[in-house]
């Protein structure tokens, strides 16, 4: 397996800056919008995002977690079942901005699923789409994001992993390429 | 962590590993959560057909498994003996062969037989969950109420429970004994002495017959109906007479030494095993019991399609 860096932790916390002040750019004050981070790893990115936007504004940022488990089209289509995670959404979207957050969109199947989930919640007044890393060329279905970390070429056998200071020890993201003998 | 259940069909708690039954809790969680939206729907199990037959009256349970399914966006077909050709002479097999020939992907059955379920889970193509089959089990009430234990006081591991009445002729006794035992909780079994089977004893629960020392002993009471329509003789001399022994009334409540969870799994002879300001008290969750029943089956149900081949 080969591994390569594709945001060492400078890179990491400067695209997450970035990330912030496009947010900013297009919501304000973020009084009429609420983060949404997708169960399990897209929830790493919006409590980061909060901490860096709640410090920039000086105010609350209304945040929550979207478990998806129950909308994907692939139950019982893949090797293990999935369990789900906490759905963690204690406020009202229904004519709110929603911006729905991941940390790597790739087939946009996830996404998919996330707006069905999401509209069980009520009807969001729009809903945009924030993502670390866009594996861009690689989508199933024709979803885009609006806000992008960074865009990266991959093949499908290669895999991405955005790690974290929190769980893995470092802020970084990790391509990982099989060896071609393997 | 194996996301499986270690059985294809839900015959019985007997059957189950404390690893299913903490899956199937974990499951329920988020399920609660799912009945609790303005929305309470999920497309999970939208290409799976799910036929309720009931060979035996239920409301409840009927009911509770209708709207889990429903919530999980199963197609649902209902059959009740009453109307139905079982009254022409058809065989088990026959009736749900045929039904089966519709493409059915599931069955919940609830049979006046024992062993009904397991019976069926040996020879039809399909994923059988019992609903009550006669006086053996009753699986998904008895994962309800260690769902509503494990809710009420944190954890069901250690917690001393007290199954109070019918135990003779109840389904739903001889499933909690199962799934508490498994799950580590201390089970007693409290009633008149020709409703405790002999040998109940050999199931490693205790047996009390004094009502009071028994609930002093529990953390949870659950008070089972006296099931008259299953007694072709006289149990007790009267009614009236199993009321003043085991009836549980606000009285013997409030003088208990702790405040104990008083539970029922319906329907309620009020005034019989529990008097209505016990069962409409703060203490008694029985309510909260039919709540958690629809996420619980939920939960079995997706398990149990989640092992469904196409």
């Amino acid at each position: 397996m080969e591994k390569q860096i594709i945001l060492n932790t400078r890179h990491f916390e400067l695209t997450l800056n970035r990330l912030c002040y496009e947010l900013i750019e297009t919501h304000n004050d973020f009084s009429e919008t609420v983060l949404i981070g997708l169960q399990p790893r897209g929830v790493n990115v919006v409590s980061r995002l909060k901490k860096q936007l709640e410090a920039i504004l000086g105010k609350e940022i209304i945040c929550g977690n979207l478990d998806i488990t129950f909308y994907r089209d692939d139950f019982r289509r893949r090797e293990t079942p999935l369990i789900p995670s906490a759905t963690n959404i204690d406020f009202v979207i229904e004519n709110k901005k929603v911006v729905l957050i991941d940390d790597v969109l790739y087939t946009g199947r996830t996404i998919r699923s996330g707006l069905d989930a999401l509209l069980a919640y009520g009807r969001p007044k729009k809903v945009e789409l924030l993502t670390l890393i866009d594996r861009r060329f690689r989508r199933d279905l024709p979803i885009q994001a609006d806000y992008v970390g960074k865009a990266v070429d991959t093949l499908i056998s290669e895999r991405v992993s955005v790690e974290w200071k929190e769980i893995e020890g470092e802020d970084k993201i990790v391509l990982y390429t099989p060896d071609t003998n393997e | 962590m194996n996301n499986y259940l270690s059985v294809e069909h839900l015959t019985g708690i007997k059957d189950l590993t404390r690893k299913d039954i903490e899956l199937i809790f974990k499951t329920a969680d988020s399920f609660k959560e799912v009945i609790n939206r303005p929305i309470k729907k999920v497309p999970s199990l939208r290409d799976i057909t799910i036929a309720n037959l009931f060979f035996e009256n239920s409301t409840r349970t009927r009911l509770s498994f209708e709207l889990a399914e429903k919530r999980l966006s199963a197609d649902v077909i209902n059959f009740s003996a009453a109307s139905s050709s079982v009254k022409k002479g058809e065989t088990l097999i026959d009736t749900v062969n045929n039904i089966l020939a519709m493409k059915v992907d599931m069955v919940v059955m609830r049979h006046p037989n024992p062993g009904a379920a397991k019976f069926l889970s040996e020879r039809i193509n399909a994923k059988v969950v019992n609903a009550g089959d006669g006086t053996h089990e009753h699986p998904t009430q008895a994962l309800l109420d260690a769902y509503s234990i494990r809710e009420q006081l944190g954890t069901v591991e250690g917690k001393k429970v007290v199954i109070v009445g019918d135990i003779l002729h109840s389904r739903v006794a001889l499933s909690n004994i199962y799934c508490l035992q498994k799950l580590g909780a201390e089970v007693m079994v409290c009633g008149p002495t020709t409703l405790i089977p002999k040998y109940i004893h050999e199931l490693g629960v205790k047996v009390e017959h004094n009502l009071i020392a028994a609930l002093e002993w529990c953390d949870v009471a659950n008070m089972l109906r006296i099931q008259l329509e299953r007694q072709e003789i006289k149990f007790f001399p009267s009614l009236r007479e199993y009321t003043m022994q085991f009836g549980l009334n606000k009285e013997i409540l409030d003088n208990l030494s702790k405040k104990i969870v008083v539970m029922h799994p319906g329907p309620i002879n009020r005034g019989v095993e529990i008097t209505s300001d016990v069962a409409d008290s703060k203490q008694a969750v029985i309510l909260q019991q039919v709540e958690n029943g629809v996420a619980v089956r939920m939960a079995v149900i997706y398990l149990l399609a989640a092992k469904i081949n196409r």
